[in-house]
């Protein structure tokens, strides 16, 4: 079986896997990483987003050999050290942008690569659109756009400027 | 720390955990020498099974057993069970075939479980599942409900004459029939109400466990009611006594209904568990549950509403033909009789009101209940059909509206279809929704978006619904299996904290929160001194569990029958300490207190003497501070409101875009309003997603067209607009919290607003109605053909 190394939230691992093992697997079933979930076979439910190098990408749809020598951080590596949350996950739950919490750690990845990747600002039509590829049955969308809009500010150190659309 | 009582909008005790990744699902759960299941399920709607060769799928690695549905009969497992018996016109019982975990004989849905795998890995027991051979005979098949009672048509029970479940009707048809003869007008409506797959976000998954020295089996497994599953599967499936089956549902990613019911792969797998003495672990691949999930609605209905000559609704009649799928699932049958045909009353003080039912078999997957469950199916048809009475007796809808609702000093209420309203206030709930979305400025918004080239249009619902369900007596006569009332057990520990025993679950809805909220308010617990635990059957006494918008009406009201007797024992102790007559102990803001005197004892200090009896009348009463209560409701409650969505189409490509959503509902007293208001967003999400884009699409056969997220049109963020939410209560009479239900408001009353607007924006286009969902492609082709007739005139 083909070996990969990769590190994951800050620890490195090198681990056995197969061929077709999938990136997702590999963090819920081999390390244990059970907060990103897996919703769907069709790459459409976002549920289980990281961020490989920084981007976010979808577990379900690489396989872990392709993660070889990558920077992978999950949910669980969101928060700082100490415990204090990311802002994204501050105004997640500020603003009441989860419910039953099952799509919300792919959510909350996405939002967090949508706005470091905007530092032009984002207005509500881009936030919607940027979210394209994360489902959520339970909150109808309203409030996480309402978090992710609240949380641009905190992570760029600025005021979200007006939407000129 | 502010005030977190009732009416504050607490942030979420159980967000932490979730915004962290440690949330526990089902699927998160491992045991050790746990082994993984893999269902193989019918690729074809209807076939004789003539064999299964398992021969190749024993060989694949890593295989430890392959049991079908004969190594099920062989041990004697019974059927799933169907929890509610309707009867027919002539008093007979409904038709109740044969529902086999694994199928026996036939395959009679595209999806129905033939064999299961189970090997070492999730991967081999896949392998192996597909190294099944199956030997069907195909047999003629049926899906649409038309189709299904037409003579001569596919049977998908040979003993089910007609694929009809049961006839069932209600109401009085010769005072229909009398007020039709004397209508200045008759308006009359065909309208379907389209399938849905409800699509949670966390697939189904379970988890059998077995201990073979104590004998005892543990499920977890993703359920909205776990003490409904270990009487259903313990009593009627695999025949194991209470006490030595455990069912933990632990974190639920969303129900929505779905995760109601008892299905078949929480039997296999702890079926399984048992036999192999190992842990057997199943989660579902969302294509899997777009074929075994249980689907949502699927009416086809004939409603017509006889008319004075001042538009006073005189009398409604409507036929409904119900899809119950190919076998029934748990709650199906009581969805379009008592959950549907008694709600067609609606807001309105129609006098007389005529329903006949018919629920048919077919080749599909069981339908049961969905968020709303039967109340969407008739708001959507009394709704529409209201708005086509304006539009065709030229009164205006508002007025009709208001011209025909039962007057708030009419309560209560009782309508001609068994539900007796408590209270309700329709015309603020209307008054306040028309002035949020500024209706009185639409005209002017409309001709904007004209100038603009685009069709717009508005739409109103005024709706109700009854839930917080049930009287146990009352669902008792009308064919339930089980009680509706709900259990909690409150535990004040010696030093004061508390721990809440329910049996309501939590799948999304902030029970942690809410319910903690209640006793912070009646106890005067601090909010972090409380823990809420639910979805363990060994942890909680009983419990019917969460569904039908009642876990605060039924489950927090056994909460304050529990904390009353609380308070009642701790009076006894309080007065033992301080000296005093009970009847002089008053209790507030957490204190015990000597009427009239500084004398005054914590909680906590209550509690202590409780479990530290060493000054405490003994005699009299016994140590410890714990009390259960359940709670029988006597009553539904009534939740209704209005809803008002102004939409865009353009007509270039038929796309609606929705501008603005209002809903202005009356659930009762808030707890918490911001988790309220959440509720009714995701519910109107759900809503919007049933009247522009979603549907479970079969073809003539029963082959599932819509099966997987790339083909069935789940909502996205910008598929959806901000969705503008308001209360305007009264409380509900007879339940202790005065609180009504908002988990399924939105789902109720958000269709019929949307294709109101729809068919609004459209007006100038000849149409009349246009069915669920309004597609791009389907609004492009109205457009298109209505623009000759346009053109022309």
């Amino acid at each position: 079986m083909p070996q990969v190394s990769l590190t994951v939230n800050g620890t490195h691992h090198t681990v056995e896997v197969e061929n077709r093992t999938l990136l997702v697997e590999l963090l819920r079933e081999t390390l244990g990483l059970t907060g990103t979930h897996v919703g769907c076979d069709t790459s459409q439910c976002g549920a289980c987003v990281v961020h490989l190098d920084g981007a976010s990408v979808k577990s379900c749809t690489m396989l872990a050999v392709q993660a070889e020598g990558a920077k992978v951080t999950t949910i669980e590596g969101l928060a700082a050290a100490d415990g204090t949350l990311h802002p994204m996950q501050e105004m997640f739950r500020e603003h009441h942008a989860l419910q039953c919490g099952f799509c919300t750690p792919g959510m909350v990845m996405s939002a967090v690569d949508l706005v470091q990747s905007h530092p032009e600002g984002l207005s509500e039509h881009q936030i919607r659109e940027g979210l394209e590829g994360n489902l959520c049955r339970c909150t109808g969308y309203h409030n996480i756009v309402k978090a992710i809009a609240a949380a641009w500010p905190l992570m760029h150190g600025k005021a979200l400027p007006v939407a000129a659309e | 720390m502010g005030f977190e009582g009732i009416g504050a909008a607490v942030r979420r005790k159980e967000d932490l955990r979730f915004l962290s990744g440690r949330g526990h699902y089902t699927d998160d759960i491992n045991r050790p020498g746990q082994l993984y299941a893999s269902i193989r399920r019918a690729d074809r709607p209807h076939a004789r099974i003539k064999g299964i060769d398992t021969a190749a799928a024993k060989a694949s690695p890593g295989v430890a057993a392959v049991f079908t549905g004969a190594d099920m009969a062989a041990d004697n497992i019974g059927g799933l069970p169907c929890g509610w018996q309707i009867h027919n016109k002539d008093g007979s019982p409904m038709a109740e075939p044969p529902h086999p975990v694994l199928a026996v004989d036939k395959v009679r849905h595209v999806g129905d479980p033939v064999a299961v795998v189970i090997a070492a890995t999730r991967q081999q027991a896949k392998d192996a599942a597909e190294a099944l051979v199956i030997d069907y005979e195909d047999l003629p098949s049926i899906a649409g409900l038309r189709d299904a009672i037409a003579p001569g048509a596919p049977l998908v029970h040979d003993e089910v004459a007609g694929n009809l479940c049961y006839d069932w009707h209600i109401g009085d048809k010769a005072l229909v029939d009398a007020a039709f003869a004397r209508a200045t007008k008759v308006v009359k409506l065909d309208l379907e109400n389209n399938r849905l797959i409800p699509n949670a976000m966390e697939p189904r998954a379970a988890l059998g466990d077995f201990d073979s020295m104590s004998g005892d089996y543990t499920l977890f497994t993703t359920s909205q009611n776990p003490h409904v599953i270990r009487l259903l599967m313990g009593a009627f499936v695999l025949h194991i006594p209470e006490n030595h089956l455990r069912v933990v549902a632990p974190d639920v990613g969303g129900g929505f209904g779905s995760k109601i019911y008892h299905y078949a792969e929480e039997a296999i797998v702890t079926w399984a568990a048992g036999k192999l003495k190992r842990p057997v672990k199943w989660t579902a691949d969302r294509s899997e549950s777009f074929m075994s999930d249980a689907h949502g609605r699927d009416h086809v209905s004939t409603a017509e509403m006889a008319l004075d000559a001042d538009g006073h609704f005189l009398a409604l009649r409507v036929s409904t033909l119900a899809n119950m799928g190919a076998y029934l699932s748990t709650f199906a049958p009581c969805v379009p009789t008592y959950l549907y045909a008694t709600l067609l009353a609606g807001v309105y003080k129609t006098p007389a009101i005529y329903v006949e039912v018919k629920a048919v078999f077919t080749n599909s997957v069981p339908v049961d209940a969905y968020r709303g469950a039967g109340r969407p199916e008739a708001t959507y048809l009394l709704e529409r059909l209201v708005d086509v009475i304006a539009r065709e007796t030229g009164i205006d809808r508002v007025e009709l509206r208001r011209r025909n609702f039962i007057a708030n000093d009419a309560f209560p209420y009782q309508t001609p279809v068994a539900l007796q309203y408590d209270s309700g206030d329709y015309t603020a709930t209307l008054n306040a929704a028309l002035k949020v979305a500024d209706y009185a400025g639409f005209a002017q918004r409309r001709a904007a978006a004209a100038a603009r080239g685009k069709l717009r249009g508005i739409g109103v619902s005024t709706y109700l619904e009854a839930c917080g369900i049930a009287p146990s007596a009352v669902v008792g006569s009308l064919g339930a299996r089980a009680g509706l009332y709900e259990c909690a057990n409150i535990r004040v520990h010696p030093t004061g904290s508390v721990t809440v025993f329910t049996g309501s679950h939590s799948h999304g809805q902030g029970h942690e929160t809410t319910f903690a909220q209640l006793v912070h308010s009646q106890l005067g617990v601090a909010m972090d001194q409380i823990e809420i635990v639910h979805g363990d059957t060994d942890k909680i006494p009983f419990g019917m569990g969460t569904y039908g918008s009642r876990s605060l009406a039924v489950g927090g009201s056994a909460m304050v029958k529990a904390m009353d007797k609380v308070i009642a024992k701790g009076r006894k102790i309080a007065a033992h300490l301080m000296e005093a007559a009970v009847d002089d102990v008053e209790f507030k803001d957490g204190k015990f207190t000597v009427a009239g005197t500084d004398k005054s004892r914590a909680l906590a200090e209550i509690s202590l003497a409780a479990y530290v009896p060493h000054n405490y009348p003994i005699e009299e009463l016994e140590p410890g501070l714990e009390e259960t209560a359940f709670y029988d409701p006597k009553n539904f409650t009534y939740p209704g409101g209005c809803h008002i969505a102004e939409v865009e189409i353009d007509p270039e490509t038929g796309v609606t875009t929705v501008i603005n959503f209002t809903a202005v509902d009356d659930v009762g007293r808030v707890i918490n309003p911001m988790i309220v208001e959440g509720q009714v967003q995701g519910g109107v999400a759900q809503g919007i997603g049933q009247a522009l884009l979603e549907a479970a699409i079969y073809d003539k056969s029963g082959q599932l067209l819509s099966g997987s997220m790339m083909d069935y049109t789940m909502p996205r963020a910008d598929n959806l607009p901000n969705i503008t939410v308001g209360t305007e209560s009264t409380l509900c009479t007879h339940n202790p919290l005065g609180v009504k239900g908002c988990g399924e408001v939105g789902a109720i009353g958000s269709p019929p607003a949307i294709m109101n607007a729809v068919v609004d924006a459209l007006a100038d286009y000849g149409v009349r109605h246009i069915e669920m969902p309004a597609t791009a492609p389907k609004l492009w082709s109205i457009i298109q053909a209505g623009r000759p007739r346009l053109a022309a005139e």
